[in-house]
């Protein structure tokens, strides 16, 4: 942990396949509880990964295991991932999203995993900050009193740019996108990468379902946006979008978010 | 000058209110520009079947298939006919959805929904702004960034990314 008077907590460190960064304003808590967040995301990787063979979900996809007798925790993410797959009409499916077919809960996992590390902080006192795994983000509280946390969109050609910023408070931002990694996300009912979108970022409460969403919106193409606006399940949920022309188009959910100014 | 893109985007977006209207009968669902679409996966709507097509500017659109959208004033030069294509059906759990997507002069204008189940909430679909990608991209540091979102689905991406500088700055 390193500290500055301007960022009194900040921890940057590789796990579940990516990256998560961490920045924690005051109120601070006792720095064993960001070992103890930390900690927890390795956990999940450890049993949910499914790039390590001796993971839970890695003998179940082997069939070592059967879903019955898979933990607890295996079977709430199931259930959760099967209630996506239903509520986005298969856009956002665990079961059938690789192409070979296989098991792949990583598009909730990876949200989950974040939301309830950021518990152990809101437990430990802490109101104010951020949790950013590759790019998808839990963000608390606010920067300072009065100002909002300000996330930037990254613009779909330029790793180091941003095409838009978002000012949120207590709120999970997702994106899911093509420019990297082109062939990540295919429709499940498809098998094909989505025309329509290079990327749709999402704002949302929690964020293993915003990021669930983000990839079910991003699958469905501009459709998804449609989907989003008027779902009942999704009222709560904005999208901003960067079209393959090259356009920005977001939800009306969306217009509180976006910052205007520079 | 980010702040002036910023403005310039703001002040040049389409504002299109879309607001859907939904008397929602069992066998079908208004459209803009009138008539009903059968509630039914497969069904397109008027009686010809539709291309599905994807939206890139110069793409096969089908022409002249709804009126022009109604709301294109704030778009100054555009003054061409806008087509109009069809996105996919995506079935959920209501039912299917569909949007149409309205072009003009390579741009899009307006997205409409086509198809919306019964039991959806009404809601405006979308805001489209001028093109971004052909702008000057924002400096994050006149913007003021704290985080930055984008699909940055492993360790390299992130060693390439603005996250990992603002990491940097602030652990230094």
């Amino acid at each position: 942990m390193i500290s500055t008077p301007e960022h009194p907590m900040r921890r940057v460190e590789s796990v579940m396949g990516t990256t998560v960064s961490l920045d924690l304003r005051e109120p601070l808590v006792e720095p064993g509880i960001l070992d103890d967040v930390f900690d927890h995301l390795h956990d999940i990787d450890a049993r949910f990964s499914t790039y390590r063979p001796d993971s839970e979900v890695s003998r179940l996809i082997r069939g070592e295991l059967s879903e019955e007798e898979a933990s607890l925790d295996v079977r709430y993410v199931l259930a959760v991932c099967d209630h996506l797959a239903m509520v986005t009409g298969g856009a956002f499916d665990a079961r059938r999203h690789r192409p070979d077919g296989r098991l792949d809960p990583s598009g909730f996992v990876k949200g989950w995993a974040v939301e309830e590390a950021a518990w152990l902080i809101d437990g430990a006192g802490g109101r104010n900050y951020w949790i950013n795994a590759g790019g998808d983000i839990v963000a608390r509280g606010e920067a300072e009193p009065g100002r909002p946390w300000r996330v930037g969109i990254r613009h779909p050609d330029q790793a180091d740019k941003v095409t838009a910023v978002l000012a949120v408070s207590d709120r999970a931002v997702a994106t899911s996108g093509t420019y990297e990694r082109g062939e990540h996300i295919t429709d499940p009912r498809s098998g094909v990468t989505p025309a329509g979108l290079r990327s749709v970022t999402l704002v949302g409460h929690g964020l293993a379902f915003t990021d669930a969403y983000a990839t079910a919106v991003f699958a469905m193409g501009l459709d998804g946006l449609g989907w989003l606006a008027t779902d009942p399940a999704t009222a709560e949920y904005a999208a901003y979008a960067i079209t393959d022309d090259g356009r920005g188009v977001w939800t009306d959910g969306m217009e509180r978010y976006l910052v205007r100014e520079g | 000058m980010p702040k002036r893109a910023i403005l310039a985007l703001a002040v040049t977006t389409v504002a299109l209110v879309l607001l859907l209207s939904f008397k929602t009968p069992d066998d079908g669902v208004p459209i803009r520009g009138g008539g009903t679409v059968a509630a039914d996966a497969g069904a397109t709507p008027g009686a010809t079947a539709r291309p599905r097509a994807t939206v890139r500017p110069g793409a096969a659109a089908v022409p002249g298939a709804t009126p022009t959208p109604a709301a294109t004033s704030g778009t100054g030069g555009d003054t061409g006919a806008a087509t109009t294509v069809d996105g996919p059906v995506v079935d959920t759990r209501y039912g299917p959805v569909q949007v149409e997507i309205s072009i003009a002069a390579g741009r899009i204008e307006d997205i409409v929904a086509l198809q919306l189940p019964t039991g959806r909430r009404s809601g405006q679909i979308s805001h489209v702004a001028e093109p971004i990608l052909h702008q000057e991209a924002l400096a994050a540091q006149n913007a003021s960034i704290d985080i930055v979102s984008g699909a940055t689905y492993t360790s390299d991406a992130y060693a390439q990314s603005l996250q990992a500088a603002l990491d940097q700055a602030g652990l230094r």
